[in-house]
């Protein structure tokens, strides 16, 4: 697939207005004609081109700015859905801010997320328990400072739009500004990610366990967190890549490695 | 009650007793009172516990204990490959399965740069629909069954079984299809599947009406439904309280018109139904609505069904370009959403889920305060939330 090709529909469709969908729904990969493991490897070097910024969200990053001033850090587009990183300081009042400026009065969700890469069971070339992920700490859209952040996400129902808003976490002492006094609805969701990551929230009204028993220990969605499942038998997805027969091309990367695992099993 | 307080002789018989009974409440100290509904109580439709506090008859406070269910589906995304994950989110909300698959779908053929052919695309949407008529069929039997009526409960299971009997047909699954593949559909449609659809949406129709009649039209019904468990529609809004519980309210926001385009309901012409009251007979009746208007957006698309592949062409292994995405759509039971993360492997980074039910119930606190306990229960129906789609 040509990437610049793809890059170009893709903004197209991002700069197309809300209220018609392109035309002629032609699917992307049409031109990828080549076999499954040219593809592939095609895959593997590619990211998602930066997209520019449609019209409405130019527009509700521009409010974002001037009323936050140096707190918006960073912002970016994905598929059609604004990403913007604050200061971590200024998270209420950009909650205040998407509220009474943007009119998004609608809480869709507060989230966190944890940027580092998960251990790999038994050190480096050692058997996965999990699809494999890069070693290395990358992060998403809008970039961050460092391993944990917290994201929301709002929208207005009046206008339509919406805004997902990001901030920072400093990992030694994870603390943010809750969004409480805020939108009420943010309460339960901050109890899931302070029980999730560890994140507290300052000024929330009762930070206790929401999913889980009160006595438990850990924060499970951290990426350092182990899953007893997976400690104990290995990812069975494995078997899943393990080429066909008749296949050419053995896939490569973890596909290699299947082979013989997948024998095994078999 | 004591002898000894017995007021003397000369007091009004009819007082008398008026005075005895101010005197034991006096006596008793009537604290307030901690009932505990479930975990497993029959009107939470699973394992959710509500913690009220009473004085009498009326909710002081409420404080809704979830998480008995919890299956960490976020935690268990990240050790599985994306075709995996879709046995997993059809477990959210189960039932209408068919609907949470496609906003996963979507999102990853998204990032992939993938695009299902229109007659995947109209084919998810109508599946769509129908498990939004299953779902919402269920919730008219289910409510009158809340309120003392158990005859619209068969009623409701009758006419869904119609449904799920198509949505079998089509995908191999009455409850867990597991039908959407990354860039289109694992089979097309069965012979004879339309025209059996569209007698099957006759009798939705009729079966509405008859629940329009029997439960909607009915005095102790309404008398038991309106007025009670009001949501302000910006009150709603703040909790995140989406979907048809958010319109009851008044809210004119409908994510298959409002939202990002998908699927093929930009080409689809339909009502987005509202009601002014945000009670719990206004939840009803637009749910009753919808239903109606999913019956005939289903009978629409058949009309204009497209011919031509359902499947793009996919590498066979499915690896993700790094990114991130949001993807919402408008479920039966209110917006559902996936934020998917990903680093280029074959399995996501993470992916955070946003279920509807966990949302519209986290205004129980405030909308329970100062209503009584008998309401307490028709309130819970009318907000319908699955418990897989609350826990996740």
């Amino acid at each position: 697939m040509e990437e610049a090709e793809r890059a170009v529909a893709e903004t197209d469709e991002a700069a197309a207005p809300r209220s018609e969908r392109p035309e002629g729904r032609q699917p992307a990969s049409s031109s990828e004609d080549g076999p499954a493991g040219e593809a592939s490897e095609a895959m593997e070097e590619e990211q998602v081109a930066p997209e520019a910024l449609s019209e409405t969200e130019q527009q509700i990053l521009d409010r974002l700015e001037q009323e936050l001033g140096d707190a918006v850090i960073e912002s970016a587009s994905i598929f059609g859905t604004l990403v913007v990183r604050v200061q971590p300081d200024a998270w209420r009042r950009a909650a205040e801010v998407s509220r009474d400026a943007l009119e998004c009065d609608y809480l869709s969700f507060v989230a966190g997320i944890d940027w580092q890469p998960a251990p790999r069971e038994g050190g480096e070339g050692g058997e996965s328990s999990a699809p494999v992920q890069p070693t290395e700490m990358t992060f998403g859209a809008a970039g961050s400072a460092g391993r944990f952040q917290v994201f929301a996400y709002v929208q207005s129902t009046s206008r339509n739009w919406g805004v997902t808003l990001k901030t920072d976490v400093d990992e030694a002492a994870p603390l943010v500004q809750s969004w409480v006094p805020v939108y009420p609805g943010a309460d339960w969701h901050e109890r899931e990610c302070w029980e999730m990551f560890g994140v507290s929230f300052g000024g929330h009204p009762s930070l206790r366990h929401i999913y889980l028993p009160s006595e438990f220990e850990g924060h499970p969605l951290r990426k350092d967190f182990p899953l007893l499942a997976r400690e104990v038998k290995p990812w069975p997805g494995l078997v899943d890549v393990e080429p066909m027969p008749g296949d050419d091309t053995p896939a490569e990367g973890e596909g290699a490695g299947t082979e013989a695992e997948g024998g095994e099993e078999a | 009650m004591t002898t000894t307080n017995r007021p003397p002789m000369e007091v009004d018989p009819r007082i008398y007793r008026h005075l005895a009974d101010a005197q034991v409440n006096v006596e008793l100290d009537t604290g307030d009172m901690i009932l505990n509904l479930g975990p497993q109580h029959p009107a939470t439709h699973g394992t959710l516990r509500l913690v009220v506090r009473l004085d009498g008859e009326r909710v002081v406070a409420a404080d809704p204990v979830i998480g008995y269910m919890h299956r960490g589906y976020e935690k268990l995304t990240e050790v599985r490959s994306y075709p995996q994950i879709t046995t997993l989110i059809n477990r959210i909300d189960w039932l209408s399965s068919f609907a949470n698959e496609v906003p996963f779908i979507h999102g990853a053929e998204q990032l992939m740069g993938v695009e299902a052919p229109p007659r995947a695309q109209y084919i998810r949407t109508i599946l769509t629909e129908l498990s939004r008529i299953a779902t919402f069929l269920l919730f008219l039997g289910e409510m009158g069954l809340q309120v003392g009526a158990l005859t619209p409960a068969f009623y409701g299971f009758r006419d869904r079984e119609h449904v799920l009997n198509l949505i079998e047909a089509a995908t191999g699954g009455r409850f867990h299809p597991n039908f959407n593949r990354i860039g289109g559909l694992k089979d097309d449609l069965p012979w004879g599947w339309v025209a059996e659809t569209r007698n099957t949406m006759k009798v939705v129709l009729d079966g509405c009406n008859d629940f329009d009649d029997l439960v909607a039209g009915n005095e102790i019904f309404e008398a038991r439904t309106k007025g009670i468990g009001i949501i302000p529609g910006d009150v709603g809004a703040g909790y995140g309280v989406s979907g048809s519980n958010l319109r009851a309210s008044g809210v004119d926001w409908d994510l298959r018109r409002d939202g990002k385009p998908y699927l093929a309901y930009p080409e689809l012409d339909f009502k987005v139904w509202t009601h002014p009251d945000g009670d719990s007979f206004s939840r009803y009746w637009v749910r009753l609505q919808e239903t109606r208007e999913a019956a005939r957006m289903v009978v629409q698309m058949l009309d204009q069904l497209p011919s031509g592949p359902i499947m793009a062409k996919v590498p066979r292994i499915i690896k993700v370009p790094a990114g991130e995405t949001w993807v919402e759509t408008e479920n039966p039971l209110g917006q559902m959403g996936y934020y998917v993360v990903s680093k280029g492997a074959i399995g996501p980074f993470r992916v955070k889920i946003r279920s509807a039910s966990f949302s519209n119930i986290s205004i129980l606190p405030w909308l329970l305060r100062g209503v009584y306990v008998p309401d307490v229960i028709t309130i819970l129906a009318s907000l319908y939330f699955i418990l897989g789609d609350i826990d996740r």
